[in-house]
């Protein structure tokens, strides 16, 4: 946990200290915001979904990079999240987060012991397809990109006794995003196959179900400044578990970027059941720096 | 008949006054005068900018700034013809890569800023100058393409 906590801000202050560095090599040359934000499994995205943008703030021939910290908490559990990602020529981007859910209180409940943490890591790989989500405002035509998030759970064991089938999964999925300059809006839509409980952190696979089902997930964002924007989004969720029901998220945000190389989000998260607990409603704070 | 009639000429009459009325978008950028005063800002930081300084560094900038002026407001639907070259002729061999286009893009929102163009107005301008990149910003040929053909 604290070691957990330490790696994150190494991470976020490495970043801040290269950001200006990066700035006035003017490496940075993407539109703000236009790298979007960092999702829960490290992508760039909204909050919750993987977007077609590539993340960092690099242009066709440039890198760029960004960090983050994500901290949900819905009074049963909490959530810390934990990642940087590199984008290689507005092309590719390559993603690595980490994952802690406490289960505080419900771990006793569950047997697990009080405030037994499942933890994870999500390996992210994304691939520009066609389209341009930002200059292209002409043409309906959304950026499509396809990715792959390799999920792998430390606690094997206590998975398989929740009824979980396998400790290590691969989720892929496609997203079409665009920005549509004229009213100030951005929209995405992503299709995932996966097997992920709770996102892989209580397995893969389940007792109930262990297939690849598609999953559904949407972003609307309306952007009220430059620097400003609010939105809402929703992420269908597959079922696996029989100890368990999981439901379908969704979330209303708020986004502020004080500079292109940070970006601010607090959201309000409904997660349906989890890991047993009805209806969670979790705050969720986020903090992104890049270049 | 008779009061459909009527009902045609109260609708062409509004259709020729709205016609006739100043765009709402052009308005919100205070019409050509508001158009001035944003390029003659749009230059002073273009020029101060390291991305985009080169490209305008000797250029003729007042006859810069007058074809934006008159292309800006063209596009705005101020009644303006845009008198200049097309964007393709105007930037063939300068080299114009993506993040000069956004540096530009950028120096234009400072300066809409500056001269309290609202958002939404501001967003409107840039949704019909970002397609511009095409003929702008330079293509990388591949490297099949760049490769005399084989006989």
């Amino acid at each position: 946990m604290i070691q957990f906590r330490l790696l994150a801000a190494v991470a976020l202050l490495a970043c801040l200290l290269i950001a200006p560095a990066g700035a006035q090599d003017s490496r940075s040359d993407k539109l703000i915001l236009t790298g979007g934000l960092s999702q829960i499994e490290g992508a760039a995205g909204g909050g919750l979904v993987p977007w077609a943008l590539i993340g960092g703030y690099g242009t066709e021939d440039q890198w760029g990079a960004s960090a983050f910290y994500t901290h949900a908490n819905s009074g049963d559990y909490g959530l810390n999240v934990g990642g940087v990602l590199v984008g290689i020529n507005d092309r590719v981007e390559l993603s690595l987060a980490r994952q802690e859910f406490d289960t505080a209180d419900v771990g006793a409940a569950l047997g697990l012991g009080r405030g037994f943490a499942f933890q994870q890591t999500i390996f992210g790989i994304k691939v520009k397809l066609l389209g341009d989500a930002v200059l292209e405002q002409d043409s309906w035509m959304p950026q499509l990109a396809l990715g792959v998030q390799h999920k792998r759970n430390d606690s094997g064991a206590v998975l398989r006794t929740l009824g979980a089938r396998s400790d290590t999964g691969t989720d892929v999925y496609l997203s079409a995003t665009k920005l549509y300059l004229a009213p100030s809006v951005l929209l995405n839509g992503t299709v995932r196959l996966t097997k992920a409980n709770q996102l892989g952190l209580l397995g893969f696979g389940g007792d109930r179900r262990n297939a690849y089902q598609p999953q559904f997930e949407a972003s609307a964002a309306l952007l009220l400044k430059r620097n400003l924007a609010i939105g809402i989004e929703y992420r269908s969720k597959p079922d696996n578990l029989r100890f368990a029901r999981e439901q379908d998220w969704f979330d209303g945000f708020i986004t502020w970027a004080p500079s292109k190389n940070l970006a601010l989000t607090l959201a309000y998260v409904r997660l349906g059941d989890v890991a047993s607990i009805d209806d969670q409603r979790a705050t969720y704070l986020s903090i992104q720096v890049g270049f | 008949m008779r009061r459909m009639f009527w009902l045609l000429v109260l609708l062409s009459a509004g259709l020729i006054q709205n016609a006739r009325a100043e765009s709402p978008t052009f308005s919100a950028f205070g019409g050509e005068a508001g158009l001035v005063r944003i390029m003659d800002d749009l230059m002073l930081t273009l020029l101060k900018d390291p991305r985009t300084e080169p490209f305008f560094r000797d250029t003729d900038q007042a006859h810069v700034k007058k074809m934006l002026v008159e292309q800006l407001c063209a596009l705005l639907d101020g009644g303006c013809t845009y008198t200049g070259l097309n964007m393709q002729t105007a930037h063939e061999g300068m080299g114009v890569k993506r993040e000069h286009f956004n540096a530009l893009i950028e120096n234009l929102q400072v300066a809409m800023d500056r001269n309290r163009v609202p958002f939404r107005a501001q967003n409107k301008l840039l949704a019909k100058l970002a397609p511009m990149h095409r003929d702008i910003v330079e293509k990388e040929l591949p490297a099949e393409e760049a490769l005399p053909d084989e006989i």
